[in-house]
Protein backbone atom coordinates (compact mmCIF):
# COMPACT_ATOMS: atom_id res chain seq x y z
CA UNK A 1 0.00 0.00 0.00
CA UNK A 2 0.94 3.42 0.09
CA UNK A 3 2.90 5.08 -3.26
CA UNK A 4 5.36 3.70 -5.35
CA UNK A 5 7.55 5.45 -7.60
CA UNK A 6 10.27 4.80 -9.93
CA UNK A 7 10.24 7.11 -13.36
CA UNK A 8 12.58 8.53 -15.76
CA UNK A 9 12.53 11.44 -17.06
CA UNK A 10 14.49 14.08 -20.09
CA UNK A 11 14.24 17.29 -20.34
CA UNK A 12 17.09 19.00 -22.58
CA UNK A 13 20.05 18.80 -20.43
CA UNK A 14 18.00 17.55 -16.91
CA UNK A 15 17.71 14.50 -16.03
CA UNK A 16 15.42 12.95 -13.49
CA UNK A 17 15.81 9.87 -12.21
CA UNK A 18 13.88 8.95 -8.81
CA UNK A 19 12.73 5.92 -6.93
CA UNK A 20 11.10 6.16 -3.45
CA UNK A 21 7.67 4.76 -1.52
CA UNK A 22 5.94 6.89 0.94
CA UNK A 23 3.07 5.36 2.86
CA UNK A 24 0.70 7.25 5.09
CA UNK A 25 2.08 10.35 7.05
CA UNK A 26 3.69 13.27 5.37
CA UNK A 27 6.59 12.84 3.02
CA UNK A 28 8.59 15.94 1.76
CA UNK A 29 10.62 16.34 -1.33
CA UNK A 30 13.29 18.11 0.15
CA UNK A 31 15.01 20.00 -2.89
CA UNK A 32 16.61 23.47 -4.50
CA UNK A 33 14.82 24.75 -7.08
CA UNK A 34 15.52 23.28 -10.13
CA UNK A 35 16.10 19.86 -8.55
CA UNK A 36 12.97 18.04 -10.54
CA UNK A 37 10.66 18.19 -7.03
CA UNK A 38 8.01 19.98 -8.94
CA UNK A 39 8.18 17.74 -12.10
CA UNK A 40 8.13 14.32 -9.83
CA UNK A 41 4.83 15.59 -8.54
CA UNK A 42 3.72 16.45 -12.34
CA UNK A 43 4.78 12.56 -13.27
CA UNK A 44 2.45 11.61 -10.17
CA UNK A 45 -0.20 13.61 -11.22
CA UNK A 46 -0.41 12.71 -14.67
CA UNK A 47 0.00 16.04 -15.68
CA UNK A 48 3.55 15.34 -17.38
CA UNK A 49 4.12 11.77 -18.51
CA UNK A 50 8.16 10.21 -17.46
CA UNK A 51 10.01 8.45 -20.34
CA UNK A 52 10.00 5.58 -18.37
CA UNK A 53 9.23 3.93 -15.21
CA UNK A 54 6.44 2.62 -13.03
CA UNK A 55 3.92 4.62 -10.75
CA UNK A 56 1.81 2.89 -8.54
CA UNK A 57 -0.67 3.98 -5.91
CA UNK A 58 -2.43 1.48 -3.07
CA UNK A 59 -1.65 -1.70 -5.49
CA UNK A 60 -3.08 0.62 -8.83
CA UNK A 61 -0.67 1.03 -11.49
CA UNK A 62 -0.82 4.79 -12.35
CA UNK A 63 1.79 4.70 -14.91
CA UNK A 64 3.85 1.61 -16.49
CA UNK A 65 6.42 2.57 -19.44
CA UNK A 66 6.82 -0.95 -20.32
CA UNK A 67 3.06 -1.89 -20.08
CA UNK A 68 2.34 0.93 -22.39
CA UNK A 69 0.07 2.02 -19.66
CA UNK A 70 -0.66 5.66 -18.28
CA UNK A 71 -3.87 6.40 -16.08
CA UNK A 72 -5.49 9.57 -17.36
CA UNK A 73 -5.22 12.90 -14.69
CA UNK A 74 -8.71 12.70 -14.17
CA UNK A 75 -9.23 9.12 -12.86
CA UNK A 76 -5.75 9.07 -11.07
CA UNK A 77 -7.24 10.52 -7.70
CA UNK A 78 -4.39 12.95 -6.87
CA UNK A 79 -5.39 15.57 -4.77
CA UNK A 80 -2.82 18.21 -6.16
CA UNK A 81 -2.60 21.86 -4.05
CA UNK A 82 -0.99 24.01 -6.44
CA UNK A 83 1.90 26.83 -5.61
CA UNK A 84 -0.61 29.51 -6.50
CA UNK A 85 -3.99 27.51 -5.58
CA UNK A 86 -4.84 27.23 -9.38
CA UNK A 87 -8.70 28.50 -8.10
CA UNK A 88 -10.88 28.80 -11.11
CA UNK A 89 -10.42 33.28 -11.61
CA UNK A 90 -14.21 33.23 -12.90
CA UNK A 91 -16.07 30.95 -10.05
CA UNK A 92 -16.95 31.96 -6.72
CA UNK A 93 -15.73 29.83 -3.49
CA UNK A 94 -19.04 27.22 -3.77
CA UNK A 95 -18.59 26.96 -7.49
CA UNK A 96 -15.12 26.27 -7.38
CA UNK A 97 -15.88 23.72 -4.68
CA UNK A 98 -18.25 21.94 -6.70
CA UNK A 99 -15.92 21.34 -9.59
CA UNK A 100 -14.10 19.00 -6.45
CA UNK A 101 -17.28 17.18 -6.17
CA UNK A 102 -17.34 13.93 -8.45
CA UNK A 103 -20.57 11.97 -7.81
CA UNK A 104 -23.39 14.18 -9.89
CA UNK A 105 -25.97 13.93 -7.10
CA UNK A 106 -25.85 15.72 -3.63
CA UNK A 107 -22.90 18.06 -4.93
CA UNK A 108 -24.31 21.29 -3.48
CA UNK A 109 -24.57 19.10 -0.01
CA UNK A 110 -21.32 17.88 -0.50
CA UNK A 111 -19.67 21.09 -1.25
CA UNK A 112 -21.46 22.98 1.24
CA UNK A 113 -20.40 20.93 3.63
CA UNK A 114 -16.86 21.06 2.98
CA UNK A 115 -17.05 24.86 3.05
CA UNK A 116 -18.56 24.28 6.14
CA UNK A 117 -15.75 22.26 7.97
CA UNK A 118 -13.04 24.11 6.25
CA UNK A 119 -14.51 27.70 7.90
CA UNK A 120 -14.95 29.44 4.74
CA UNK A 121 -19.15 29.68 5.68
CA UNK A 122 -20.41 33.12 4.54
CA UNK A 123 -17.42 33.58 1.47
CA UNK A 124 -19.74 30.93 -0.59
CA UNK A 125 -20.29 34.06 -3.00
CA UNK A 126 -16.87 35.15 -3.15
CA UNK A 127 -14.44 35.18 -6.45
CA UNK A 128 -10.51 33.87 -5.21
CA UNK A 129 -9.48 37.52 -6.02
CA UNK A 130 -11.85 38.78 -3.09
CA UNK A 131 -10.27 36.28 -0.67
CA UNK A 132 -6.76 36.50 1.69
CA UNK A 133 -4.20 34.44 1.05
CA UNK A 134 -4.97 31.70 3.63
CA UNK A 135 -8.36 31.98 2.81
CA UNK A 136 -7.58 30.81 -0.88
CA UNK A 137 -5.74 28.07 0.51
CA UNK A 138 -8.45 27.14 2.26
CA UNK A 139 -10.69 26.80 -0.80
CA UNK A 140 -7.99 25.02 -2.75
CA UNK A 141 -8.15 22.43 0.13
CA UNK A 142 -11.55 22.46 0.41
CA UNK A 143 -11.80 21.71 -3.59
CA UNK A 144 -9.34 18.58 -3.13
CA UNK A 145 -10.37 17.29 -0.16
CA UNK A 146 -14.27 16.83 -1.31
CA UNK A 147 -13.19 15.40 -3.97
CA UNK A 148 -11.91 13.04 -1.68
CA UNK A 149 -8.29 11.91 -2.63
CA UNK A 150 -5.99 8.45 -2.39
CA UNK A 151 -2.98 11.10 -2.41
CA UNK A 152 -2.34 14.50 -1.32
CA UNK A 153 0.49 16.38 -3.47
CA UNK A 154 1.35 19.79 -2.19
CA UNK A 155 3.77 22.04 -3.88
CA UNK A 156 5.18 24.63 -1.95
CA UNK A 157 1.69 24.81 0.25
CA UNK A 158 3.20 28.54 1.92
CA UNK A 159 5.09 29.97 -0.58
CA UNK A 160 2.53 31.88 -1.53
CA UNK A 161 1.65 33.27 1.77
CA UNK A 162 2.90 36.57 3.75
CA UNK A 163 5.23 35.06 6.68
CA UNK A 164 2.97 36.04 9.53
CA UNK A 165 0.28 34.08 7.66
CA UNK A 166 2.41 30.92 6.98
CA UNK A 167 2.73 30.20 10.78
CA UNK A 168 -0.79 29.90 11.11
CA UNK A 169 -1.97 28.12 7.58
CA UNK A 170 1.12 25.60 8.92
CA UNK A 171 -0.99 24.80 12.05
CA UNK A 172 -4.09 24.51 9.84
CA UNK A 173 -2.59 22.40 7.59
CA UNK A 174 -1.06 19.93 10.35
CA UNK A 175 -3.94 19.52 11.84
CA UNK A 176 -5.86 18.64 8.21
CA UNK A 177 -3.05 16.41 7.24
CA UNK A 178 -3.12 14.48 10.68
CA UNK A 179 -6.56 13.43 10.12
CA UNK A 180 -6.15 12.52 6.47
CA UNK A 181 -4.58 8.83 7.46
CA UNK A 182 -3.65 8.65 3.72
CA UNK A 183 0.16 9.30 1.88
CA UNK A 184 1.14 13.03 1.63
CA UNK A 185 4.12 13.90 -0.52
CA UNK A 186 4.94 17.59 0.45
CA UNK A 187 7.38 19.34 -1.76
CA UNK A 188 9.61 22.32 -0.13
CA UNK A 189 12.66 23.65 0.09
CA UNK A 190 12.40 25.22 3.79
CA UNK A 191 14.28 22.99 6.24
CA UNK A 192 12.19 24.22 8.88
CA UNK A 193 8.74 23.50 7.21
CA UNK A 194 9.90 20.13 6.28
CA UNK A 195 11.12 19.54 9.61
CA UNK A 196 7.75 20.57 11.32
CA UNK A 197 5.23 18.86 8.91
CA UNK A 198 6.93 15.65 7.12
CA UNK A 199 7.93 12.28 9.13
CA UNK A 200 9.99 11.48 6.30
CA UNK A 201 12.21 12.94 4.05
CA UNK A 202 13.58 12.66 0.60
CA UNK A 203 16.44 14.59 -0.61
CA UNK A 204 16.41 15.72 -4.22
CA UNK A 205 19.68 17.08 -5.78
CA UNK A 206 20.32 17.46 -9.64
CA UNK A 207 16.98 14.96 -10.64
CA UNK A 208 18.32 12.21 -8.08
CA UNK A 209 16.98 10.76 -4.70
CA UNK A 210 20.48 11.59 -2.68
CA UNK A 211 19.08 10.50 1.21
CA UNK A 212 15.99 9.12 2.62
CA UNK A 213 14.34 7.85 5.44
CA UNK A 214 13.01 9.43 8.93
CA UNK A 215 13.28 13.60 9.44
CA UNK A 216 15.36 12.72 12.35
CA UNK A 217 17.36 10.42 10.57
CA UNK A 218 18.09 12.69 7.73
CA UNK A 219 18.63 16.09 9.56
CA UNK A 220 21.15 13.87 11.72
CA UNK A 221 23.18 12.25 8.85
CA UNK A 222 22.26 14.30 5.33
CA UNK A 223 25.09 12.15 3.84
CA UNK A 224 25.47 14.76 0.96
CA UNK A 225 27.02 17.75 0.82
CA UNK A 226 24.11 18.66 -0.66
CA UNK A 227 22.03 16.96 1.45
CA UNK A 228 23.88 18.99 4.63
CA UNK A 229 23.33 22.77 2.73
CA UNK A 230 19.43 21.43 2.35
CA UNK A 231 18.86 20.43 6.24
CA UNK A 232 20.45 23.59 6.89
CA UNK A 233 24.25 23.48 7.71
CA UNK A 234 26.19 26.01 6.44
CA UNK A 235 30.06 25.31 6.63
CA UNK A 236 30.26 22.29 3.84
CA UNK A 237 34.00 21.54 2.66
CA UNK A 238 35.54 18.50 0.71
CA UNK A 239 38.11 16.92 2.70
CA UNK A 240 41.33 15.34 1.06
CA UNK A 241 44.35 13.38 2.47
CA UNK A 242 47.53 15.77 2.22
CA UNK A 243 51.14 14.28 2.53
CA UNK A 244 51.62 14.72 6.28
CA UNK A 245 48.72 11.65 6.24
CA UNK A 246 45.99 14.03 8.24
CA UNK A 247 42.83 14.99 6.41
CA UNK A 248 42.36 18.68 5.65
CA UNK A 249 39.15 20.41 5.19
CA UNK A 250 39.76 21.61 1.51
CA UNK A 251 37.83 25.36 1.70
CA UNK A 252 39.47 25.98 5.15
CA UNK A 253 42.77 24.58 5.32
CA UNK A 254 42.10 22.81 8.47
CA UNK A 255 43.25 19.41 9.38
CA UNK A 256 40.93 17.06 11.06
CA UNK A 257 40.89 14.36 13.19
CA UNK A 258 37.61 12.75 12.96
CA UNK A 259 36.80 9.91 15.73
CA UNK A 260 36.36 6.51 13.59
CA UNK A 261 38.87 6.96 11.51
CA UNK A 262 37.80 8.89 7.81
CA UNK A 263 37.18 5.92 5.92
CA UNK A 264 34.47 6.70 3.16
CA UNK A 265 34.51 10.45 3.86
CA UNK A 266 34.56 12.93 1.28
CA UNK A 267 32.78 16.27 2.36
CA UNK A 268 32.06 17.30 5.65
CA UNK A 269 29.61 19.73 7.34
CA UNK A 270 29.53 21.90 10.19
CA UNK A 271 26.02 23.23 11.43
CA UNK A 272 26.95 27.25 11.96
CA UNK A 273 25.94 27.01 15.69
CA UNK A 274 28.39 24.14 16.35
CA UNK A 275 31.42 26.38 15.87
CA UNK A 276 32.60 27.31 19.30
CA UNK A 277 34.89 30.31 20.09
CA UNK A 278 37.85 29.38 21.72
CA UNK A 279 40.59 26.43 21.51
CA UNK A 280 39.17 22.83 21.67
CA UNK A 281 39.11 20.23 19.52
CA UNK A 282 40.22 20.74 15.50
CA UNK A 283 41.00 24.30 16.64
CA UNK A 284 41.93 26.77 14.01
CA UNK A 285 42.89 30.53 14.56
CA UNK A 286 40.93 32.74 12.08
CA UNK A 287 40.11 36.31 10.60
CA UNK A 288 36.55 37.71 11.25
CA UNK A 289 35.83 38.51 7.59
CA UNK A 290 32.26 39.99 8.33
CA UNK A 291 29.59 40.60 11.41
CA UNK A 292 25.86 40.06 10.91
CA UNK A 293 23.15 41.23 13.27
CA UNK A 294 20.18 39.08 13.58
CA UNK A 295 17.44 39.98 16.35
CA UNK A 296 19.23 37.54 18.93
CA UNK A 297 22.08 36.57 17.34
CA UNK A 298 25.27 37.41 15.32
CA UNK A 299 26.55 35.49 12.40
CA UNK A 300 30.29 35.45 11.76
CA UNK A 301 32.28 34.92 8.45
CA UNK A 302 35.65 33.80 9.38
CA UNK A 303 38.57 32.99 7.60
CA UNK A 304 40.96 30.28 8.60
CA UNK A 305 44.42 31.98 8.66
CA UNK A 306 45.20 28.51 7.06
CA UNK A 307 42.71 29.04 4.14
CA UNK A 308 43.13 30.29 0.43
CA UNK A 309 42.09 34.28 -0.48
CA UNK A 310 39.27 33.16 -2.29
CA UNK A 311 37.85 30.12 -0.38
CA UNK A 312 34.48 29.90 1.42
CA UNK A 313 33.93 31.71 4.49
CA UNK A 314 33.33 29.45 7.63
CA UNK A 315 30.02 30.76 9.11
CA UNK A 316 29.95 30.67 13.01
CA UNK A 317 26.67 31.69 15.27
CA UNK A 318 26.81 33.29 18.30
CA UNK A 319 24.20 34.26 21.20
CA UNK A 320 24.97 38.29 21.23
CA UNK A 321 25.88 38.62 24.71
CA UNK A 322 29.02 36.09 24.11
CA UNK A 323 30.44 38.02 21.30
CA UNK A 324 31.12 41.32 23.18
CA UNK A 325 32.93 39.47 25.35
CA UNK A 326 35.77 38.28 22.79
CA UNK A 327 35.00 40.59 19.75
CA UNK A 328 38.52 40.74 18.07
CA UNK A 329 39.58 40.88 14.55
CA UNK A 330 40.98 37.19 15.10
CA UNK A 331 39.98 34.61 16.99
CA UNK A 332 40.43 30.94 17.63
CA UNK A 333 37.26 28.64 17.00
CA UNK A 334 37.13 25.07 17.42
CA UNK A 335 35.09 22.52 15.76
CA UNK A 336 33.80 19.75 18.03
CA UNK A 337 34.30 16.03 16.28
CA UNK A 338 30.82 14.97 17.45
CA UNK A 339 28.97 17.78 15.28
CA UNK A 340 30.80 16.94 12.29
CA UNK A 341 28.54 15.76 9.50
CA UNK A 342 30.45 12.88 7.52
CA UNK A 343 29.46 13.48 4.22
CA UNK A 344 30.53 11.39 0.91
CA UNK A 345 31.17 12.63 -2.72
CA UNK A 346 31.74 16.20 -3.99
CA UNK A 347 29.87 19.70 -2.52
CA UNK B 1 -35.89 55.49 -46.81
CA UNK B 2 -35.14 51.87 -47.77
CA UNK B 3 -33.71 50.13 -44.89
CA UNK B 4 -32.36 47.40 -46.77
CA UNK B 5 -28.74 47.92 -47.07
CA UNK B 6 -28.57 48.18 -43.21
CA UNK B 7 -30.37 44.79 -42.44
CA UNK B 8 -28.46 42.90 -45.31
CA UNK B 9 -25.23 44.61 -43.88
CA UNK B 10 -25.96 43.45 -40.20
CA UNK B 11 -27.49 39.79 -41.28
CA UNK B 12 -24.03 39.11 -43.29
CA UNK B 13 -21.80 40.64 -40.68
CA UNK B 14 -23.80 38.46 -37.78
CA UNK B 15 -23.92 35.15 -39.56
CA UNK B 16 -20.34 35.54 -41.02
CA UNK B 17 -19.48 36.79 -36.94
CA UNK B 18 -21.10 33.91 -35.69
CA UNK B 19 -19.70 31.30 -38.14
CA UNK B 20 -15.95 32.69 -37.14
CA UNK B 21 -16.65 32.79 -33.48
CA UNK B 22 -16.26 29.23 -33.70
CA UNK B 23 -13.77 28.57 -36.50
CA UNK B 24 -11.16 31.05 -34.91
CA UNK B 25 -11.53 29.84 -31.12
CA UNK B 26 -10.93 26.19 -32.32
CA UNK B 27 -8.22 27.18 -34.78
CA UNK B 28 -6.77 28.85 -32.23
CA UNK B 29 -6.84 26.16 -29.76
CA UNK B 30 -5.82 23.47 -31.79
CA UNK B 31 -3.36 25.08 -33.89
CA UNK B 32 -1.29 26.07 -30.59
CA UNK B 33 -1.06 22.16 -30.02
CA UNK B 34 0.94 21.29 -33.13
CA UNK B 35 4.54 20.93 -33.99
CA UNK B 36 5.93 24.22 -34.54
CA UNK B 37 6.83 23.82 -38.28
CA UNK B 38 2.93 22.79 -39.26
CA UNK B 39 1.97 25.83 -36.61
CA UNK B 40 4.06 28.61 -38.31
CA UNK B 41 2.84 27.13 -42.03
CA UNK B 42 -0.58 27.76 -40.76
CA UNK B 43 -0.38 30.47 -38.74
CA UNK B 44 0.59 32.53 -41.94
CA UNK B 45 -1.71 30.84 -44.19
CA UNK B 46 -4.60 31.93 -42.07
CA UNK B 47 -3.73 35.24 -41.17
CA UNK B 48 -2.56 36.00 -44.69
CA UNK B 49 -6.25 37.63 -45.59
CA UNK B 50 -5.80 40.31 -42.79
CA UNK B 51 -2.59 41.69 -44.62
CA UNK B 52 -3.94 41.07 -48.38
CA UNK B 53 -6.14 43.47 -50.08
CA UNK B 54 -9.79 42.40 -49.68
CA UNK B 55 -9.89 42.68 -53.90
CA UNK B 56 -7.11 39.59 -53.95
CA UNK B 57 -9.27 37.81 -51.17
CA UNK B 58 -12.36 38.47 -53.58
CA UNK B 59 -10.26 37.28 -56.88
CA UNK B 60 -9.36 33.92 -55.20
CA UNK B 61 -13.01 33.38 -53.93
CA UNK B 62 -14.52 34.24 -57.10
CA UNK B 63 -11.57 31.34 -58.64
CA UNK B 64 -13.43 28.72 -56.62
CA UNK B 65 -17.08 29.72 -55.85
CA UNK B 66 -17.69 31.03 -59.33
CA UNK B 67 -20.29 29.41 -61.22
CA UNK B 68 -17.94 27.41 -63.49
CA UNK B 69 -15.50 26.83 -61.06
CA UNK B 70 -14.50 24.04 -58.53
CA UNK B 71 -17.25 24.63 -55.79
CA UNK B 72 -19.01 26.78 -57.55
CA UNK B 73 -20.00 24.80 -60.50
CA UNK B 74 -20.96 21.75 -57.65
CA UNK B 75 -23.00 23.31 -56.04
CA UNK B 76 -25.12 25.04 -59.10
CA UNK B 77 -25.01 21.22 -60.55
CA UNK B 78 -25.90 19.36 -57.44
CA UNK B 79 -28.15 22.19 -55.80
CA UNK B 80 -29.09 24.68 -58.58
CA UNK B 81 -27.85 27.55 -56.24
CA UNK B 82 -25.60 29.93 -57.75
CA UNK B 83 -22.98 31.15 -55.34
CA UNK B 84 -22.43 34.54 -56.59
CA UNK B 85 -24.57 37.72 -56.80
CA UNK B 86 -26.50 36.89 -53.85
CA UNK B 87 -26.84 38.61 -50.72
CA UNK B 88 -25.63 35.30 -48.78
CA UNK B 89 -22.11 35.29 -51.52
CA UNK B 90 -21.02 38.06 -49.20
CA UNK B 91 -20.59 36.05 -46.34
CA UNK B 92 -18.37 34.06 -47.77
CA UNK B 93 -16.07 37.05 -48.74
CA UNK B 94 -16.43 38.34 -44.63
CA UNK B 95 -15.91 35.47 -42.76
CA UNK B 96 -12.64 35.04 -44.79
CA UNK B 97 -12.07 38.63 -44.23
CA UNK B 98 -12.85 38.74 -40.46
CA UNK B 99 -11.03 35.10 -39.54
CA UNK B 100 -7.69 36.36 -38.59
CA UNK B 101 -9.36 39.32 -36.53
CA UNK B 102 -10.80 36.44 -34.52
CA UNK B 103 -8.04 33.68 -34.51
CA UNK B 104 -5.71 36.13 -33.40
CA UNK B 105 -7.03 37.75 -31.06
CA UNK B 106 -8.30 34.16 -29.35
CA UNK B 107 -4.50 32.58 -30.07
CA UNK B 108 -3.46 35.68 -27.31
CA UNK B 109 -5.90 35.17 -25.28
CA UNK B 110 -5.47 31.22 -24.99
CA UNK B 111 -1.48 31.97 -24.97
CA UNK B 112 -1.94 34.18 -22.21
CA UNK B 113 -4.05 31.52 -19.88
CA UNK B 114 -2.66 30.00 -16.87
CA UNK B 115 -2.10 26.55 -17.73
CA UNK B 116 -2.08 25.18 -13.95
CA UNK B 117 -5.86 26.12 -13.94
CA UNK B 118 -6.79 22.89 -16.24
CA UNK B 119 -4.30 21.04 -14.51
CA UNK B 120 -6.07 21.36 -11.49
CA UNK B 121 -9.26 20.49 -13.49
CA UNK B 122 -8.01 17.66 -14.82
CA UNK B 123 -6.75 16.59 -11.31
CA UNK B 124 -9.99 17.31 -9.93
CA UNK B 125 -11.65 14.98 -12.20
CA UNK B 126 -13.03 17.43 -14.94
CA UNK B 127 -13.19 16.48 -18.48
CA UNK B 128 -11.78 18.07 -21.29
CA UNK B 129 -14.61 19.86 -22.75
CA UNK B 130 -15.70 20.88 -19.01
CA UNK B 131 -12.11 22.25 -18.79
CA UNK B 132 -12.32 24.15 -21.78
CA UNK B 133 -16.13 25.64 -21.77
CA UNK B 134 -16.08 26.59 -17.94
CA UNK B 135 -12.38 27.57 -17.29
CA UNK B 136 -10.65 28.10 -20.31
CA UNK B 137 -13.49 30.09 -22.33
CA UNK B 138 -14.28 32.14 -19.11
CA UNK B 139 -10.63 33.23 -18.04
CA UNK B 140 -10.17 34.45 -21.61
CA UNK B 141 -13.62 36.14 -22.84
CA UNK B 142 -12.13 39.25 -22.19
CA UNK B 143 -9.68 38.32 -25.49
CA UNK B 144 -12.06 36.10 -27.42
CA UNK B 145 -14.57 39.19 -26.68
CA UNK B 146 -12.55 41.83 -28.35
CA UNK B 147 -11.83 40.00 -30.93
CA UNK B 148 -15.64 38.89 -31.80
CA UNK B 149 -16.70 42.75 -31.70
CA UNK B 150 -13.41 43.59 -33.41
CA UNK B 151 -14.56 40.66 -36.66
CA UNK B 152 -18.20 41.82 -36.37
CA UNK B 153 -16.92 45.31 -36.75
CA UNK B 154 -14.71 44.66 -39.70
CA UNK B 155 -17.03 42.52 -41.15
CA UNK B 156 -20.14 45.45 -41.27
CA UNK B 157 -17.16 47.53 -43.13
CA UNK B 158 -16.55 45.11 -45.58
CA UNK B 159 -16.27 46.59 -49.11
CA UNK B 160 -13.70 45.37 -51.41
CA UNK B 161 -14.43 40.91 -51.24
CA UNK B 162 -17.73 41.78 -51.01
CA UNK B 163 -18.47 43.89 -53.81
CA UNK B 164 -16.66 41.34 -56.08
CA UNK B 165 -18.56 38.62 -54.96
CA UNK B 166 -22.23 39.90 -53.90
CA UNK B 167 -21.87 42.78 -56.60
CA UNK B 168 -24.23 45.64 -56.09
CA UNK B 169 -27.99 45.03 -56.76
CA UNK B 170 -30.43 47.28 -54.87
CA UNK B 171 -32.98 45.78 -52.69
CA UNK B 172 -31.16 42.12 -53.10
CA UNK B 173 -27.14 42.31 -52.45
CA UNK B 174 -26.83 46.15 -51.63
CA UNK B 175 -24.86 46.50 -48.43
CA UNK B 176 -24.12 49.76 -46.33
CA UNK B 177 -20.66 50.07 -47.63
CA UNK B 178 -21.61 49.25 -51.29
CA UNK B 179 -24.52 51.92 -51.03
CA UNK B 180 -22.15 54.30 -50.32
CA UNK B 181 -19.84 54.06 -52.87
CA UNK B 182 -23.11 53.36 -55.58
CA UNK B 183 -24.95 56.78 -54.39
CA UNK B 184 -21.33 58.92 -54.45
CA UNK B 185 -20.94 57.16 -57.98
CA UNK B 186 -24.12 58.46 -59.08
CA UNK B 187 -23.47 62.07 -57.44
CA UNK B 188 -26.64 61.10 -54.54
CA UNK B 189 -23.98 63.49 -51.81
CA UNK B 190 -27.36 63.45 -49.71
CA UNK B 191 -27.82 59.90 -49.52
CA UNK B 192 -24.16 58.76 -49.50
CA UNK B 193 -23.96 60.89 -46.10
CA UNK B 194 -27.02 59.64 -44.85
CA UNK B 195 -25.42 55.89 -45.10
CA UNK B 196 -22.02 57.17 -43.89
CA UNK B 197 -23.88 58.46 -40.92
CA UNK B 198 -25.79 55.43 -40.32
CA UNK B 199 -22.15 53.69 -40.82
CA UNK B 200 -20.70 55.60 -37.95
CA UNK B 201 -22.98 55.44 -35.00
CA UNK B 202 -23.05 51.64 -35.77
CA UNK B 203 -19.56 51.32 -35.17
CA UNK B 204 -19.50 54.02 -32.44
CA UNK B 205 -22.30 51.97 -30.65
CA UNK B 206 -20.47 48.26 -31.34
CA UNK B 207 -17.40 50.06 -29.26
CA UNK B 208 -19.12 51.81 -26.85
CA UNK B 209 -20.65 48.13 -25.91
CA UNK B 210 -17.36 46.62 -25.99
CA UNK B 211 -16.25 49.24 -23.05
CA UNK B 212 -19.47 49.04 -21.28
CA UNK B 213 -19.02 45.27 -21.19
CA UNK B 214 -15.56 45.02 -20.08
CA UNK B 215 -16.17 47.83 -17.34
CA UNK B 216 -18.96 45.45 -16.01
CA UNK B 217 -16.97 42.46 -16.29
CA UNK B 218 -14.33 44.20 -14.14
CA UNK B 219 -16.80 45.39 -12.06
CA UNK B 220 -17.84 41.69 -11.18
CA UNK B 221 -14.78 40.61 -10.69
CA UNK B 222 -14.06 43.06 -8.14
CA UNK B 223 -17.03 42.52 -6.58
CA UNK B 224 -18.92 45.82 -6.99
CA UNK B 225 -21.87 44.98 -8.87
Amino acid sequence: MGLFVDIEKRLGAFRLRVRFEAEEGVTALLGASGCGKSMTLKCIAGIEKPDRGKIILDGVTLFDSEKHLSVKPQERRVGYLFQQYALFPTMTVEENVRCGVRERKDRRERAAEMIERMGLHGLEKRTPRQLSGGQQQRVALARILVNDPELLLLDEPFSALDSHLRFRMEGELRQLLREFRKPVLMVSHDREEVYRLSQRVIVLHDGSVETQGTREEVYRAPGTPAGALLTGCRNVSPVELREDGLLYARDWGIPLRLEGGHHDVGAVGIPMEALRPGPGENETRCRVLEVLENPCSLVLFLRPLTAPEDSTPLVMELPKGEWAAIAAEELTVSLPDAAILRLKGEA
Amino acid sequence: MDWFPFLNSLRIAGISTFAVFFLGIFAAYYIARLPRVLKGVLDVFLTLPLVLPPTVVGYLLLRVLGPKRLIGSWVLATFGLKMTMTWWSAIFATTVVIFPLMYRTARGAFEAFDETLAWSGKTLGMSNSAIFWRIRMPACRQGILAGTVLAFARALGEYGATSMLAGYTPGRTATISTTVYQLWRTNDDRGAMTWVLINIGISALVLLAVNLLEKKQRDTERGVA
